[in-house]
């Protein structure tokens, strides 16, 4: 599996996820920076958490005007996997590849903390290899990760199977007590109606070690490599 | 020159025939006002340096001591750990959202100016009482720009403490330290070194905020403070973010010679410096700065202290692979001037010479002072109240559920998780324990990290408080297995000039430097804050000890949680305890009074390398220090921590209410499996310190017999509530 991370000005998890692929999963990744025009020799490409431009006017709203966008969006359109984390779900809701938008949480705070997550599909390329229902434990860190759509969007993307994860408690039960933003009917993550570009606030990279206390994060990246290994089979 | 001049500027007629001796003529108006900023107490520590002699600042690890932007640790394993901590109170007292973020960009710019990669932030703040709106106010604020900044840069913010008082009300005091690593060889200082080198300027534009911010730290805040707001600088944590990136790359490409950041004081402040360090002098030309608004004076280039600029001293070799490196991130350089002979720093405004003066004396030749120092009256009598006459609780189960829910005591996770403190995925233990535990990618190892100080002890006696803030710190790195390598210390008192408040710094700086030689650990770096008074009311002298330790394996490490049945519940040290200055008194009484229970420095060496064989040599499960509100809610946090109960069984010999409530230096909670008790001991023994079993870690509450009755049981719901819920409540 050949992974690239994208770095924007202002980005600060492109370290956490390029670790977490290099020296704890053995993936082969490298770095691509912003001004980059072309992306090429990959199956999966990162956008990583952090404040793109400080997120000064709106969370992802400039660096979806980075030139290596355009390169992205190519990439997605014709198949290519595309995760975007925290500050790079933002992103991708700006770009238009991601339905729907994150607002600031609705308590006003930056909010870290560990949180639970429900699959909700386990169809898709990033949840394959987890059953649908299982709970992962897993960080958050962000103060606009409220994610809001319009009711017609939401009742398509539910129809499209397009909700990969919700905030539950410990037990799986969905919650207003288990939302850490407000997020709409709990969402933590969502895909494309194709299913190969994905967003999530929470952090998987950040839940891949015993010694930082999870390693439910591995679950995502273990099934992006089951499912480029069962394309390739299929192709 | 007029006299009010130089007084305005806040210098005395002495300072000022000391500049024009030093200079050789009367000062212009310019470089009069590079003498104020420099010569303030701010930048100049003309009050505190003699005092501050008394602290050791060498041994086998020390790199580099105070007197550079931060301290360097050996690490071993060719790396190194920078650190410093420095406090931004006033600003923070003013417009607490960009006081605070701008003492967090100001800490992080001194550790990656050395060459270092941040991997931690800490803050140690007070606040007044948190029942006036203004203080909540500020305490919101500065929580917010703490983490405004740390989260934007991406640098985890995993430890810190908070305590209340009314003394701080007007007058709140926001300490940011900053940790970094680096390997050793890449360690660059603050000199301007190399003759017709040039020096380059990175980073903002140049702008009319905080000029001053320095002469403003130095004074006593007033109702006219608010008119000073343009004192406050504003900070731009995207931009610090890619200039830390740009300059550690520079760095580890070997293009610069020297890096100094702004600081307090700015342009002079970097120029002056670099030159005195290096015994070089440096020439610049004002109408090469970039300038964010047109018409400023070259006072108020050299003085502003706008945020996010970096000076450098490069080979003209090496400029055009430098603005490469910053052109990757859209920033550009500004080759302000270069570096000369003669130990001169000369300015030039539009072709003429407009400050032409020695390096040596607007840097290094303020004069110092050892102003006169008398012990309080409150001292003696404060020290003599009696403590017998404080009444037992009614129900100790009610009085310890009230110290949980004490701000002083109460989880500050409402505080806390607002700072990312998982970002860079090595936060191994991050806020809520005795000290955090950052591990090392590159050699394996980790770094405990750890902050203290106690307003209210060093209040009551701050030779006691000065050693008990430097064994306190230390001992949180030891609870988690670590050993202390090096401190710095943010030491926040009053005016100086009042002999009173001085002569509270010179016995906290005593007591500090004492346990430091006992303890066997250098200071290397920090600040010092005076004036911190509002209206002539002073705050508690608080000194305030940031402490680094090394753990050689991360995965042998300890937390302050019971998580297992059937463990066994000591408690390590000391016996001696007192409710003198005791959460309990302050909460129960609202008294600050009472003699400290003493401290024996020679006793805490022994019982911290005993801590530490016992964690790793994986003997024990848990360790948590006992301070505030004594052993009832150190037992109580370990249960919540650990989500379990414990039955405890109190000792005959003492009064219940000092055995749970009084409080007291060198005394650990332990808990460990049964298996491992004969070990246990047997170490304790061999190093004479005292173990005392308590119980052991059961069921879902805390209870505590005495004399076989139950005198106190919580459950843990009923804990959790009361220690979780509080700030939630009153910052809704």
């Amino acid at each position: 599996m050949k992974s690239k991370v994208i770095v924007f000005p202002g980005s600060n998890c492109d370290l956490d996820a390029y670790h977490l692929l290099k020296d704890v999963l053995n993936y082969r990744v490298e770095y691509i920076y912003f001004n980059q025009k072309k992306i090429n020799n990959c199956d999966l490409i990162i956008l990583p958490g952090g404040f793109t431009y400080g997120d000064y006017l709106r969370s992802g709203a400039i660096a979806r005007f980075s030139p290596v966008m355009d390169a992205v969006i190519d990439f997605a359109e014709r198949g290519g996997l595309v995760l975007g984390i925290c500050n790079g779900f933002q992103v991708l809701t700006e770009a238009g590849l991601l339905p729907g938008a994150l607002y600031r949480n609705n308590h006003l705070h930056f909010r870290c903390e560990k949180i639970y997550l429900r699959i909700e599909n386990n169809s898709s390329p990033y949840t394959m290899a987890a059953r649908k229902g299982d709970i992962l434990k897993i960080p958050v860190a962000h103060g606009d990760g409220n994610y809001y759509a319009d009711p017609r969007t939401l009742e398509k993307m539910e129809r499209n199977n397009q909700i990969l994860f919700r905030y539950c408690d410990s037990e799986g039960n969905i919650s207003n007590e288990a939302n850490p933003n407000g997020s709409l009917s709990n969402i933590a993550g969502i895909c494309n109606k194709k299913g190969n570009v994905a967003g999530m606030m929470p952090h998987p990279e950040r839940a891949g070690e015993t010694l930082l206390g999870s390693t439910d994060g591995l679950v995502i990246f273990r099934s992006i490599f089951k499912s480029l290994e069962k394309g390739r089979i299929e192709r | 020159m007029n006299k009010n001049a130089w007084r305005e500027l806040g210098l005395s007629d002495k300072e000022y025939q000391m500049i024009v001796e030093q200079v050789g003529r009367e000062p212009n108006l310019t470089e009069l006002n590079m003498y104020s900023v420099m010569w303030s107490e701010h930048c100049s520590y003309k009050h505190s340096r003699t005092s501050l002699n008394l602290f050791p600042t060498s041994g086998p690890r020390v790199i580099q001591g105070p007197g550079e932007n931060a301290g360097v640790v050996d690490l071993g394993d060719g790396w190194a750990v920078v650190f410093k901590i420095e406090s931004h109170n006033h600003p923070s007292a003013i417009e607490p959202y960009q006081g605070a973020a701008t003492g967090v960009g100001g800490i992080l710019r001194d550790i990656f100016t050395m060459g270092a990669q941040p991997v931690a932030f800490l803050n140690s703040l007070r606040f007044g009482d948190l029942e006036d709106p203004r203080v909540r106010y500020l305490f919101d604020g500065a929580v917010a720009g703490i983490g405004g900044y740390g989260n934007c840069v991406g640098i985890p913010t995993v430890a810190g403490e908070i305590y209340f008082d009314p003394c701080y009300s007007n007058n709140p005091l926001v300490n940011a330290m900053c940790v970094g690593v680096m390997p050793k060889h890449r360690l660059v200082l603050g000199k301007a070194c190399g003759i017709g080198n040039l020096v380059v300027l990175a980073g903002a534009q140049t702008g009319r905020d905080g000029i001053h911010g320095v002469t403003f730290a130095s004074e006593e805040l007033s109702n006219e403070s608010e008119e000073k707001r343009p004192a406050v600088q504003v900070g731009d944590p995207f931009l610090g973010k890619l200039l830390m990136d740009a300059t550690l790359e520079a760095i580890e490409k070997g293009l610069v010679c020297g890096v100094q950041d702004f600081g307090g004081a700015g342009l002079t402040c970097a120029l002056t410096e670099t030159a005195y360090r290096a015994g070089t002098g440096i020439e610049v030309d004002l109408d090469q700065v970039p300038l964010r608004e047109q018409g400023m004076k070259p006072y108020e280039i050299l003085t502003s202290e706008s945020q996010e600029r970096m000076l450098m001293i490069v080979d003209p070799g090496k400029l055009k692979e430098l603005e490469a490196v910053f052109q990757r991130w859209e920033l550009s350089l500004a080759v302000i001037g270069k570096v000369i002979e003669g130990g001169k720093v000369i300015a030039r405004y539009r072709k003429e010479v407009v400050v032409d003066v020695p390096a040596e004396s607007v840097a290094g030749g303020s004069p110092a002072y050892e102003p006169e120092s008398r012990e309080p009256g409150y001292y003696k009598i404060l020290a003599q109240h009696d403590l017998s006459l404080i009444p037992p609780p009614d129900d100790y189960g009610k009085a310890l559920q009230g110290l949980l829910s004490a701000p002083d005591i109460a989880s500050k996770e409402w505080a806390w998780r607002r700072y990312d403190y998982s970002v860079r995925t090595s936060t191994v233990q991050g806020p809520g324990g005795d000290a955090a535990v950052v591990r090392l990618r590159e050699t394996g190892k980790a770094l405990a990290l750890a902050v203290d100080g106690n307003g209210t002890l060093t209040y009551l006696d701050p030779y006691a408080g000065g050693m008990m803030a430097v064994a306190e710190a230390t001992r949180n790195l030891c609870c988690v297995g670590a050993e202390p390598i090096g401190i710095t210390d943010c030491l926040n008192f009053g005016n100086p000039e009042k002999p009173e408040i001085f002569w509270q710094f010179k016995q906290a700086v005593k007591g500090m430097a004492e346990a430091c030689r006992a303890l066997d650990i250098p200071v290397v770096g920090g600040n010092v804050s005076f004036y911190n008074e509002v209206e002539g009311e002073a705050i508690y002298p608080t000194p305030v000890v940031g402490a680094v330790g090394l753990l050689d394996n991360p995965e042998k490490t300890c937390n302050i949680a019971f998580s297992r049945v059937g463990d066994l519940v000591c408690l390590l040290g000391a016996s001696n305890v007192s409710l003198g200055g005791s959460q309990y008194l302050k909460t129960y009484c609202h008294q600050v009074a009472g003699r400290l229970a003493d401290i024996d420095l020679e006793f805490e060496k022994k019982l911290q390398v005993l801590l530490r064989i016992l964690i790793t040599e994986e003997l024990i499960v848990s360790a948590h220090d006992l301070s505030d509100g004594g052993l009832s809610v150190a037992l109580a946090e370990s249960c919540i921590a650990g989500n379990s109960g414990a039955e405890i069984e109190l000792n005959n010999q003492v009064s219940p209410i000092l055995q749970l409530f009084g409080e007291g230096p060198s005394r650990i909670i332990i808990s460990f499996k049964p298996g491992n008790k004969d070990k246990v001991i047997k170490l304790s023994e061999s190093s004479s310190i005292p173990l005392l079993f308590l119980g052991e870690v059961c069921g879902d509450a805390l209870i505590i017999k005495s004399d076989g009755d139950i005198i106190l049981k919580l459950s843990l719901g009923t804990m959790k509530e009361a220690y979780e819920e509080v700030f939630s409540c009153i910052m809704r």
